[in-house]
């Protein structure tokens, strides 16, 4: 899967859970989840649970602790199916 | 000192036999029953196999809460978020936007529930943890099952930040909510409290009650008929889910701001009876259902022939006929001396944590329309409540110089709730 590919599909699992829908219009690899597309910090887990669901990939939670911004998220799942 | 008076200037309804204030004030009016048959019951072998659920209310939560909320509202949740809401807009007020950082300082909520976030329980949290899948519960497991879930819900809401809390006392929480609130109004602690209570649809908080052979079982193929207080053929009483919400305030505040009342709220009365003198766990104890109707006209300042119409617990259950006999002993009237008495059980069942808030909002309904909604299927009274049988209307009574009504709720646990509204004519 290319990276632009895991892109969109990580911009769609987040859709639900972001508060500013003008930074998801503008939503890069560099946007922070939490800070850029205010996305409630306890949800951070149900998003993982998500990437997993996708992906149908396992992510441990000290890898999960390092997501800060969507290309974090991008680069970790692609590093699973590679 | 004089007391702070309290009025009811807001109200949110989601019923079975109607969500909103004109749907179920127009449901009242008809006697429309809200209650059908639930196939999944069946299916699981309940012998009570039909409900009261409030109707559409997906869609209402679609228009209501962004889909983040969404992931993690229950039903419990829906019900009492979607009656809070319309209560604070009924009573004026906009909205918050979430991203304004101004809190309500001086509005708080008392909203209760009987039993709470069951089907989260029972769909989610048992299921998953006994499959060995914790770190699959995510993060909305414990909102939706805590027991201040719904308060909680509605405090983010609607940014409140006076004292938020959930209530449970059975049966009797909707109507201990309003009480609570409004001691907390007149008490000088808070000028706007929302308060009420919700339950949410889930067979797993039917299981219980069907287990104890206290539901309805033998109207099943016909569901409007199933629910029937004061009749001889009452044979348990029907579940139902839904919430109901009153925005309470300060008569000062609410004149200040020019608030449409809705009605007063005159007084009211808690008390248990200890599981004493006939009481138990699931039994009145009949002097302290008498204490309670007593003093909460004491509180309210009325003398027992000013109560115009009641507005009972009446479950169609063998405690109707207790309850009538309590209500003209406290009333210190003979039997064809009764005002009005209906059951808006009849028409929606029995919605548990949620009954006593969804009926304050039928019997303010009823005063500012001035009649008594019919209290439908017991054509045949109960041969205990026949002397009293003209005091029970079974179309709509207009009653002219409706004033008074007083509304009570008995709950498990042998807890007694009353409260009396005032039709609201001027300061």
């Amino acid at each position: 899967m290319s990276q632009n590919q895991v892109f969109e599909k990580v911009v769609a699992i987040l859709k639900p859970y972001v508060k500013d829908a003008d930074a998801l219009a503008s939503v890069s690899l560099e946007s922070n989840i939490l800070d850029d597309l205010k996305v409630n910090s306890a949800r951070l887990v149900d998003v993982v649970l998500a990437f997993e669901d996708v992906f149908g990939i396992e992510v441990a939670d000290d890898d999960a602790d390092k997501v800060a911004t969507v290309g974090d998220a991008v680069r970790l799942i692609q590093g699973k199916l590679a | 000192m004089t007391r702070r008076r309290v009025v009811v200037t807001g109200m949110g309804v989601v019923a079975p036999n109607g969500v909103g204030l004109d749907a179920f004030d127009a449901a009242l009016r008809a006697g429309r029953s809200g209650i059908r048959g639930i196939p999944r019951l069946a299916e699981l072998g309940f012998a009570c196999t039909v409900a009261g659920v409030p109707q559409g209310i997906d869609a209402l939560a679609e228009a209501y809460f962004d889909a983040d909320l969404l992931l993690a509202m229950n039903s419990n949740h829906r019900f009492g978020s979607i009656a809070a809401i319309d209560a604070w807009t009924d009573a004026g007020f906009a909205r918050p936007d979430p991203a304004d950082d101004r809190v309500n300082w001086e509005a708080g909520a008392v909203l209760g529930t009987g039993i709470g976030g069951l089907d989260t329980v029972g769909t989610k949290l048992v299921p998953m943890t006994d499959a060995g899948k914790v770190r699959r519960l995510g993060s909305t497991t414990v909102e939706q099952v805590m027991s201040s879930g719904i308060s909680a819900r509605v405090s983010g809401l609607l940014a409140l930040g006076n004292q938020v809390t959930t209530n449970s006392s059975a049966c009797s929480t909707g109507t201990e909510a309003i009480l609570d609130g409004a001691a907390r109004i007149r008490a000088g602690l808070a000028e706007r409290m929302l308060c009420g209570g919700s339950e949410g649809d889930s067979h797993y908080i039917w299981a219980g009650f069907d287990g104890m052979r206290v539901l309805s079982r033998r109207f099943n193929d016909a569901p409007e008929k199933a629910s029937r207080p004061l009749s001889e053929s009452a044979g348990g009483f029907v579940p139902a889910a839904g919430a109901a919400v009153l925005h309470l305030e300060s008569l000062e505040s609410a004149e200040k701001r020019g608030a449409r009342i809705h009605a007063e709220i005159l007084g009211g009365a808690l008390n248990c009876g200890g599981h004493r003198g006939g009481g138990s766990m699931t039994a009145p104890n009949p002097e302290g259902v008498r204490r309670c109707i007593g003093a909460a006209l004491a509180d309210a300042g009325l003398s027992p022939r000013d109560v115009h119409a009641i507005n009972g617990h009446l479950t169609a259950t063998g405690a109707d006929p207790n309850e009538v006999e309590a209500w003209a002993a406290a009333l210190e009237c003979r039997p064809d001396e009764l005002p009005p008495i209906t059951s808006t059980k009849s028409m929606i069942g029995h919605a548990l944590g949620a009954a006593g808030a969804i009926e304050a909002v039928a019997s303010i309904l009823m005063l500012r329309g001035g009649y008594v909604h019919p209290s439908i299927n017991c054509e045949d009274v109960h041969p205990r409540i026949a002397p009293f049988a003209a005091s029970i209307p079974h179309e709509i009574r207009a009653v002219p110089g409706l004033t008074t009504i007083a509304k009570a709720s008995f709950g498990f646990g042998d807890v007694n709730a009353c409260v009396v509204f005032r039709r609201w004519t001027s300061a």
